[in-house]
């Protein structure tokens, strides 16, 4: 068996898998790229080639203005992959957002999984993901605390309806990150019966027409910018966290300030974003789940990416579990947990 | 406790008092005794359960919980409580949710050595958000910003009583106030206060606007620049309450020993400043004092508090509030005597020959405690509350400096949108321009709306919710009084200072100098 150590090299700016030159969600450009799923902090422009789910491509399309359909970059569905300098790469479900994948890697006789962002749960705006065996898991750590423990999504949900129907006379908004948060909220809204039309941001936009495009159903959604503020008293309204408690949010009528966030767990955190009704719903795994995932996979090795690693350390030390963490940079832990 | 548990989250992201107010009304019409009784009490920091301390719960979770992960997650959540919620691992099984009253009976009846068995098990008993209310019930520290004064008004309104009875039972009854409510609910009269050390309502003053009064009607004194208290000693004990009817007692032990008379004293607690020579002291001085559980001997040694008397409102078991103020200032005189003169000075009576006379002497007083006069209708009793008419303050003309516009911030509430929060300075020797002081109020909506667009169309830097603007706009600042200060770098603080004129004529470079404002010190 090869010693992981000779093949693949954490780096500040990504995972760098040598005998095939490509770099797993470098945070610079660099010629070949493999990329777990969409969001900024994974996914940037500027590479040569990048290697990702279709989704995850046309999400890199929107944002970023790559070229989904130029032969250099190649999209393979969950449970493909590509052979490269003898190192196989297969791309497997990760349950985070739109198109989230793991990165398996097998050479020599070596099989190393990189999470990206990763969640357990049910989220009916993407495939589920998948407990893949590996000798290496690199995984993520977010909400590597056991102060995380998010509630019943459907909890949230109630929480946020029953908000709703409490004040008729107000709005709602609710802060939400543009890729994947917000579409979850609509979803598991309709999910939970809300069917009356629901108001985005522009920001938000494109993004739910894509969602849409592969097949994610939001119902009806009307932009703020075309609706009459009275029209909005009693309805939910969805925004990019930054525009919560800005100018923009004067042309709702009296809105109480929500936020879908894991990091709405903490009290002091939810009123330092001056919200109002605080929402637990994230899309990263949360203590039990990054526990539990460490001994449904059952690694020989688990290398931590970025979050709270040292609470996750600390509990792979307890549980005699080898561990290290890796220290990339450029994570934003911030908006879109 | 999960209605409580709730209320307490509510009140947490809830920033607007009258939503505050109209949450508490709710819990109260709603929650039956004695539940509620413990709830407000906790909600207003009225209860303490000496065996069970920070120390007790982080014990506790040591034999649950990895030491160390409690530690990084203790750092991440900032609080105890908080972190021991979260952490604390779900009892299998059903939970039955103890109320309030169950969990107050067994915290009360908490020994030192068996508080860790009895916290565990109510614990168990509780999820995430009910374990958080029973810690901050059990430690304190509830930061929900539910005052005193704001409880009485709610339990004002859900029983639809006068708030002035309210204010007048509540210290008279501990916790869970069985007899309030009874009395709220029209379940029974309201209850005897004989003997006890209640808090009497304060009668307040309205500024005044027009200087068009009959003097010959009014009594003048000097309005000090301290804190309004009332000293009332009942049933063999001596409380301080202050404006907001909190008690403060234990923040001045030394006024609690010296009033030993049954009497109720009403009047402004200043401290002796040795720069003053032994006279009051400015306000800066008195705040070294002020929101303190504990005093140090230091603490009296250096800034020794003392009461500046101006109204008896009863005395040896007689309520003279019915009295003209002429008649309770003769019995004032003549009570004096019966108080250490250490502890206890009478405010004088202002000699004024007419309201030109006053007028002239307000003017020149420049006394760091003297924050202007007060006028006070002779024939008047002492009633609760503004009244038209009977009490007038008329304050110092504020000094004013014009300053440079450096940071702002968004405010809260209805101001979230709006950068309302303006820190702002004045030039040292070097031509430096240092902060002296910060201020959310004065201006107009539209000027709000102006300045707002300013902050965001001049924006250098942001720093989280603050933003640094290009320092081009002055602003006429208005305070009361200003003090040396060794917190702020330009060695300044200002007494409530407010935006009086955005000066969009006035080039930055002629604001005023810190010298300038050094001068105005008192």
């Amino acid at each position: 068996m090869a010693k992981a150590k000779t093949w693949i090299e954490p780096h500040p700016s990504g995972i760098y898998v040598k005998p095939a030159d490509v770099w797993i969600d470098p945070s610079r450009p660099v010629e070949r790229a493999a990329v777990t799923h969409g969001h900024a902090d994974h996914a940037r422009s500027g590479h040569g080639s990048v290697y990702a789910t279709p989704e995850t491509l046309a999400i890199m399309a929107l944002r970023y203005g790559v070229d989904a359909e130029a032969s250099h970059n190649a999209a393979f569905p969950y449970g493909e992959g590509f052979e490269r300098g003898g190192v196989r790469f297969s791309f497997h479900p990760a349950g985070h957002v739109l198109g989230s994948a793991q990165i398996l890697m097998e050479y020599a006789g070596e099989r190393i999984v990189v999470t990206g962002d990763y969640k357990r749960r049910a989220d009916p705006t993407c495939a589920r993901f998948e407990v893949v065996p590996c000798d290496i898991f690199v995984t993520e750590a977010t909400f590597g605390l056991p102060v995380f423990r998010h509630p019943p999504t459907e909890d949230e949900i109630a929480k946020l309806i029953g908000a709703v129907r409490a004040e008729p006379e107000r709005s709602v908004l609710v802060g939400a990150y543009a890729l994947g948060k917000a579409q979850r909220v609509i979803a598991e809204l309709r999910g939970a019966g809300w069917d009356a039309p629901i108001y985005i941001h522009g920001a938000l936009e494109k993004m739910c027409h894509l969602y849409a495009i592969h097949g994610v159903d939001l119902g009806e959604l009307r932009l703020v910018s075309e609706t009459d503020k009275a029209a909005m008293a009693g309805q939910i309204v969805l925004a990019p966290p930054s525009a919560l408690n800005d100018r923009w949010s004067r042309r709702l009528p009296d809105p109480v300030t929500a936020m879908a966030s894991g990091w709405m767990r903490v009290r002091q955190r939810a009123r330092q974003r001056m919200v109002e009704l605080p929402l637990v719903i994230s899309d990263h795994a949360d203590w039990d789940e990054l526990t539990a995932t460490i001994i449904d996979v059952n690694p020989k090795e688990t290398w931590i990416t970025h979050g709270s690693e040292d609470g996750l350390l600390r509990w792979c030390e307890l549980h005699q579990r080898k561990a290290r963490a890796l220290h990339l940079v450029g994570r934003d832990l911030e908006e879109e947990a | 406790m999960k209605r409580f548990a709730a209320l307490i989250d509510r009140l947490i992201y809830t920033r607007s008092r009258n939503s505050k107010l109209a949450l508490i009304v709710d819990y109260l019409k709603h929650t039956p005794d004695p539940d509620r009784g413990w709830a407000i009490a906790a909600l207003t920091e009225s209860l303490d359960f000496p065996a069970v301390k920070a120390g007790t719960v982080r014990a506790l979770l040591a034999t649950r919980v990895d030491e160390e992960l409690f530690r990084l997650s203790r750092h991440f959540v900032g609080d105890t409580a908080e972190t021991a919620a979260l952490l604390w691992p779900d009892a299998p099984g059903a939970k039955d949710d103890p109320s309030v009253s169950q969990a107050v009976d067994a915290l009360a009846s908490a020994s030192r050595s068996d508080a860790p068995a009895i916290v565990a098990s109510l614990l168990d008993r509780l999820d995430a958000d009910g374990r958080y209310a029973l810690l901050k019930l059990a430690l304190g520290g509830m930061r929900v910003g539910v005052s005193a004064r704001l409880a009485k008004q709610a339990f004002a309104q859900a029983f639809g009583v006068p708030v002035d009875d309210v204010e007048e039972l509540w210290h008279a009854i501990p916790p869970p106030y069985a007899p309030l409510f009874a009395w709220g609910e029209g379940r029974a009269e309201r209850p005897d206060l004989a003997d006890v050390a209640f808090f009497r309502p304060f009668m307040l003053a309205h500024p005044l606007a027009e200087e068009s009064i009959d003097f010959a009607d009014y009594a003048a004194e000097w309005k000090w620049d301290g804190i309004r208290v009332q000293i009332v000693h009942g049933g063999g004990e001596t409380r301080i309450y202050s404006r907001g009817g909190e008690e403060i007692s234990s923040a001045f032990p030394e006024l609690v020993a010296a009033f030993d008379q049954d009497a109720v004293i009403d009047g402004e607690l200043l401290v002796r400043g040795e720069a003053q020579g032994g006279e009051a002291a400015s306000f800066n001085a008195l705040q070294q004092r002020l929101g303190r559980k504990t005093v140090s001997k230091k603490m009296l040694a250096d800034y020794p508090a003392f009461v500046r008397v101006y109204d008896l409102l009863g005395v040896d078991g007689e309520d003279l509030r019915g009295l003209p103020w002429s008649e309770r200032r003769a019995r004032l005189e003549a009570f004096m005597p019966r108080l250490a003169a250490s502890h206890f000075d009478l405010s004088q009576v202002i000699d004024a020959k007419d309201f030109d006379d006053l007028a002239e002497r307000r003017a020149g007083a420049r006394d760091a405690a003297i924050e202007g006069v007060m006028l006070k209708r002779r024939d008047a009793p002492y009633v609760a509350g503004r009244r038209a008419g009977l009490w007038y303050k008329w304050k110092r003309d504020p000094l004013t400096a014009d300053c440079v516009m450096m940071y702002a911030q968004r405010g809260n509430g209805r101001r979230a949108s709006f950068y309302s929060d303006y820190t702002f300075g004045c030039w040292s020797a070097e031509g430096e321009l240092l902060p002296v002081g910060k201020a959310y109020s004065g201006f107009t909506d539209e000027e709000l709306k102006w300045l707002d667009k300013f902050v965001r169309d001049h924006t250098l830097n942001r720093f989280g919710p603050v933003r640094e603007v290009e320092k081009s706009l002055v602003l006429e600042v208005a305070f009361d009084s200003i003090h040396a200060s060794k917190r702020h770098k330009s060695g300044l603080a200002m007494r409530f200072p407010r935006i009086s004129r955005i000066r969009r004529d006035k080039p930055a470079e002629e604001a005023d100098r810190i010298a300038t404002l050094l001068a105005m010190a008192t």
